[in-house]
């Protein structure tokens, strides 16, 4: 390990050690660190890159950390993680992808993650996007996350790209049955010539299935990104999209929230907005003593917090 | 000290100029309390935002301990000691009300430090020091919450503009207390827009503004007197045209 790696680790996973409980650390396409504990077992794949995770029945209290990181540039790493949460376990995963590319070549990391989320089962998931490096390479990540959700089961997603990513394309899937509660909460900085997609498909197909949507962004340079989360109610079921987005410089932001209900008692809300920093909060700020670009980050990094 | 000297402000109105503060000098000795009133759309909030620098006079001068602050930028004004508090004032989405305090205050403040000055404004702390100044709480709280971050800073200068505007009654006597410990302290100079006839009461000085000019100034013995019948039974001050 060296010190780009751990700064990279620091940024993505908030680690300056190796991790108490289960972990993988994946690195430059090979996995090079694996730890089971007695409840989590980390298992690699034999037909395709890629690892299961089993977390057994009532496990309570465990944090597994699945961090991966590309220093090489000119990497292509495709990889395939399925997360088995057993009935009524009680887990937080902790995932992320740093690249660092000094070189000329693309780097990409494209990760395919599947969960299975038990009955009762309280999951908390979060994975930070991060690119860093001085090279003309491109940094590209493009997650594909499929959560399969069980009766009266949990889960809570943060998702955040931290900046450095070149192009994204993320893909969110999910299916909750009947007593199944999400919470999305995505954060996203674009910066340069930066683009990004988020495409978010969420079905609710049992009674009093629950998601609340709330993504965060901010667009700077002349960067792009492009929203579309839907929700689609199958039952009688909550949702409640929110889109917010700040806007800046020469960016581009599309925002396209999509509900459907396909029953007479599905609630499903959404609301949008796109807009530049409030005048007043860049003077308030200003009042304090600080100068109008600290009082911008200070802005935006208060709402992608 | 703070001095105005021939301020005026004026803003285009298609084909003519529309004077919204005209001519307006005044002084205001350190550490004394200065209340501005008068009928609305006066010209009052423009000159409180002309002297944090928020607007530019289209002529006169201010000045500050001496020094000529006309052309100094908010931020330089701020760091001169000089402090506002917003009527409307802007949320946060993300900040906390402890994030917001600490910047205010130019340093990472301790719960304990945030609980006493939000107990000064009546707000009952320990609910209120994780909370985003965001959408989710009422306009009273975020007007609260405003006139503490003023009292959160070491200001040599605080100009409130209508402090008590949106706040329920029982905080609004927290409120008048608040001014009142200020106002005996004479450490920092305060200028504070009002309607309010109990928080008139604190001060050592008052000033009509009306038509964008000083019409009536002077203590409060000698201003109140001709005040008094333009209040109504909820101590607002209701006459919209000024006084006669």
């Amino acid at each position: 390990m060296e010190q780009i790696d751990y700064n990279l680790l620091l940024n993505i996973a908030d680690l300056d050690g190796t991790p108490t409980g289960a972990y993988n650390l994946r690195r430059n396409g090979q996995g090079v660190e694996r730890h089971s504990t007695e409840n989590v077992l980390i298992t690699p794949k034999t037909d395709k890159p890629g690892i299961d995770i089993y977390i057994k029945p009532y496990t309570k209290n465990e944090s597994v950390h699945i961090p991966v990181i590309v220093t090489e540039s000119g990497i292509k790493d495709l990889v395939y993680n399925d997360f088995i949460i057993g009935e009524g376990a009680d887990v937080t995963i902790i995932a992320g992808c740093g690249i660092h590319n000094d070189g000329c070549d693309t780097s990409e990391h494209d990760g395919i993650h599947c969960f299975q989320i038990g009955k009762g089962a309280r999951l908390k998931y979060v994975e930070k996007h991060y690119g860093e490096g001085n090279g003309t390479g491109g940094r590209i990540l493009n997650p594909t996350t499929i959560v399969n959700m069980d009766e009266d089961s949990y889960c809570e997603m943060e998702m955040a790209q931290i900046g450095g990513v070149d192009s994204t394309i993320r893909e969110t899937t999910a299916n909750l049955k009947a007593g199944a509660k999400m919470v999305v909460l995505e954060r996203l900085l674009t910066h340069g010539e930066q683009t990004a997609h988020s495409n978010m498909d969420v079905n609710l197909n049992g009674k009093d299935a629950a998601v609340q949507i709330i993504s965060r962004s901010v667009a700077k340079d002349q960067s792009v990104q492009v929203f579309h989360p839907k929700a689609i109610g199958n039952d009688a079921c909550r949702a409640h999209v929110q889109c917010d987005s700040i806007i800046m410089d020469d960016a581009k932001v599309s925002s396209i929230p999509e509900i459907t209900a396909n029953h007479a008692d599905a609630q499903i809300v959404h609301e949008a907005a796109i807009g530049r920093i409030n005048n007043d909060q860049l003077i308030k700020l200003q009042t304090f003593g600080l100068e109008e670009a600290e009082a911008e980050n200070v802005i935006i990094q208060g709402f992608l917090k | 000290m703070l001095t105005l000297k021939n301020v005026s402000f004026q803003v285009n109105n298609g084909d003519s100029d529309l004077g919204i503060v005209n001519d307006v000098s005044f002084t205001l000795e350190d550490g004394k309390f200065l209340v501005i009133t008068g009928p609305n759309g006066g010209g009052k909030s423009t000159l409180a935002r002309l002297i944090m620098g928020i607007e530019k006079p289209t002529s006169g001068q201010i000045l500050f301990n001496g020094q000529d602050i006309t052309d100094l930028s908010i931020t330089q004004r701020a760091k001169l000691g000089i402090g506002y508090a917003f009527q409307q004032p802007p949320r946060f989405k993300g900040m906390t009300v402890k994030d917001l305090l600490s910047l205010a205050a130019g340093k990472e403040l301790d719960e304990c430090t945030c609980c006493s000055l939000l107990s000064k404004v009546g707000l009952c702390s320990k609910d209120y020091i994780d909370r985003a100044v965001d959408n989710s709480l009422s306009g009273g709280e975020v007007k609260r919450i405003e006139i503490a971050t003023l009292m959160a800073r070491n200001l040599k200068l605080a100009i409130y503009d209508e402090p008590e505007a949106g706040i329920d009654l029982w905080s609004f006597s927290m409120l008048v207390n608040s001014f009142r410990s200020i106002s005996h302290q004479h450490n920092e100079s305060v200028i504070l827009i009002s309607h309010q006839e109990r928080i008139m009461q604190l001060a050592d000085e008052i000033i009509i503004v009306a038509d964008g000019k000083i019409t009536e100034r002077g203590s409060k013995e000698e201003i109140f007197p001709k005040l008094l019948g333009e209040f109504d039974s909820d101590c607002r001050f209701k006459r919209v045209g000024g006084i006669a």
